[in-house]
């Protein structure tokens, strides 16, 4: 019987291991972590309508149940190939042989201490996106570093996308519906609060995204203003002094808030180019794993029998992921019964 | 104060820890639609008034957001009322009420 490697335990290696297992394929998920489900595992709830991220993760942990081996704790250190062979040799001093791997190695957030005019880990009450997910485990509402509730919130669109001075000049795709989740998950808990998004284009690209922009606006009277901030500095109260450009109106603008949210963008995963170097998988511009072709063939990399699926070759929603995963498993199976 | 042969410019940026939305609360109240615009411009390209001034429904509204009440005022005087901008809007965004709305506001003791 075939064997396959997943390389990494998100929500894309495991739907791509469940379907796998699924065609009778033998699959291995190398996980470098102790737990499944990657970055879904620490997110509270998901766009566009709020469903629990834990029932995804669970939903898929059940699904692998008894079905996949998972090497936890797991890294691909060397690479080799022998025919239609692929010899990985791990971190615990195993070596292992493969006929087919799928790469779903994902992506990692954005440092934001690389915007240093943004006052990250210098100012306790600038936060990222990822920070402020940690909040809504409870209905509490939203306080600040010295527990005063927040009355007034900003949040700042593509911190660390778009942005070719950081050297991403990719978008990340999910941060600006994200922003509007999480400014009624605010709005929810903080029902006083003035909230603000400061963008420079609003992507709602996909199904209901729409929709809960216009909830924002008219249910919860999110504010929304184009501008990308430019400095953030303390005041004396803790409070935090936010300097940009209203884009629209063609004027500087000033305002005070209590909590300054980063919408932090996503980059390939630490170890990802290390693994395309020594797999052979050419990389793009934005270093993440490009596929032979973006239409017809975005799971098969240039490497026969390597494929790639989820964020590893760049970022997308959770629905997307899973797609492509399933998608993914599809062309293993093809060329597996093509050899 | 002597006059030393210069002046200073009063700040021209937006400052939104003293701006005051009182208008933009008080038409939000009676037409909810103000707040579904997306600022497309639509409204200011189709306006008669702004052929022959500066009028632009656009710039209102985004200006009643941030609480700027004088350029309000100047702005609004210019409209004629045609409602041609409610027929563009893509927002359905009740345009004409909001004009009706604004005079009616601007006529109160608050602003």
């Amino acid at each position: 019987m075939p064997r396959i490697a997943v390389i990494g335990g998100g929500v894309a290696g495991m739907e791509v291991a469940f379907r796998l297992s699924q065609l009778s394929f033998e699959v291995d998920i190398i996980e470098k972590s102790f737990i499944l489900g990657g970055h879904v595992h620490k997110w509270q709830k998901l766009f566009p309508d709020f469903t629990p991220a834990h029932q995804i993760v669970d939903q898929l942990k059940n699904q692998l149940r008894d079905k996949v081996n998972i090497l936890f704790g797991n890294e691909v250190i060397k690479a080799e190939q022998e025919n239609t062979k692929h010899i990985l040799y791990l971190s615990d001093g195993t070596t292992q042989v493969y006929d087919a791997i799928v790469i779903t190695t994902g992506f990692k957030l954005f440092n934001a201490n690389r915007k240093e005019e943004y006052g990250y880990s210098v100012y306790p009450n600038v936060i990222t996106s990822s920070e402020l997910e940690e909040y809504f485990q409870n209905d509490k509402p939203i306080i600040t570093k010295e527990n005063r509730i927040v009355e007034r919130i900003a949040f700042i669109h593509c911190v660390g996308s778009r942005d070719e001075k950081v050297g991403n000049r990719h978008c990340s795709k999910v941060c600006c519906i994200t922003a509007v989740k999480q400014a009624i998950e605010v709005a929810q808990r903080n029902p006083d609060a003035e909230i603000y998004l400061f963008y420079m284009d609003l992507r709602m690209f996909d199904r209901k995204f729409e929709d809960l922009y216009l909830q924002a606006q008219t249910e919860y009277g999110i504010k929304f203003v184009r501008g990308r901030l430019s400095e953030v500095s303390e005041k004396a109260d803790s409070r935090l002094f936010l300097k940009l450009e209203d884009t629209l109106l063609g004027k500087p603008l000033r305002l005070t808030v209590d909590l300054v949210v980063l919408m932090v963008g996503m980059e390939t995963a630490e170890n990802s180019i290390q693994l395309a170097n020594a797999l052979g998988i050419p990389v793009g511009q934005d270093n993440f794993m490009l596929p032979v072709n973006c239409h017809s063939q975005k799971n098969i990399t240039g490497n026969r029998g390597i494929f790639v699926a989820g964020c590893a070759s760049g970022p997308k929603s959770i629905g997307e992921t899973l797609a492509d995963a399933r998608s993914a498993a599809l062309e293993v199976y093809s060329y597996l019964n093509c050899n | 104060m002597p006059n030393f042969g210069f002046s200073i410019h009063s700040p021209t940026h937006i400052d939104l820890d003293k701006n005051y939305r009182t208008i933009f609360n008080y038409v939000k109240v009676k037409e909810p639609s103000i707040q579904k615009c997306i600022f497309c411009g639509s409204c200011s390209a189709t306006c008669t008034a702004s052929n022959y001034s500066a009028m632009s429904l656009r710039k209102v509204n985004l200006l009643l957001h941030r609480g700027m009440v004088q350029e309000v005022r100047s702005l609004t005087e210019q409209c004629l009322l045609c409602g041609k901008c409610y027929l563009v809007c893509p927002r359905n965004v009740n345009t004409r009420r909001i004009i009706l709305l604004i005079h009616e506001a601007l006529k109160m003791p608050l602003s």
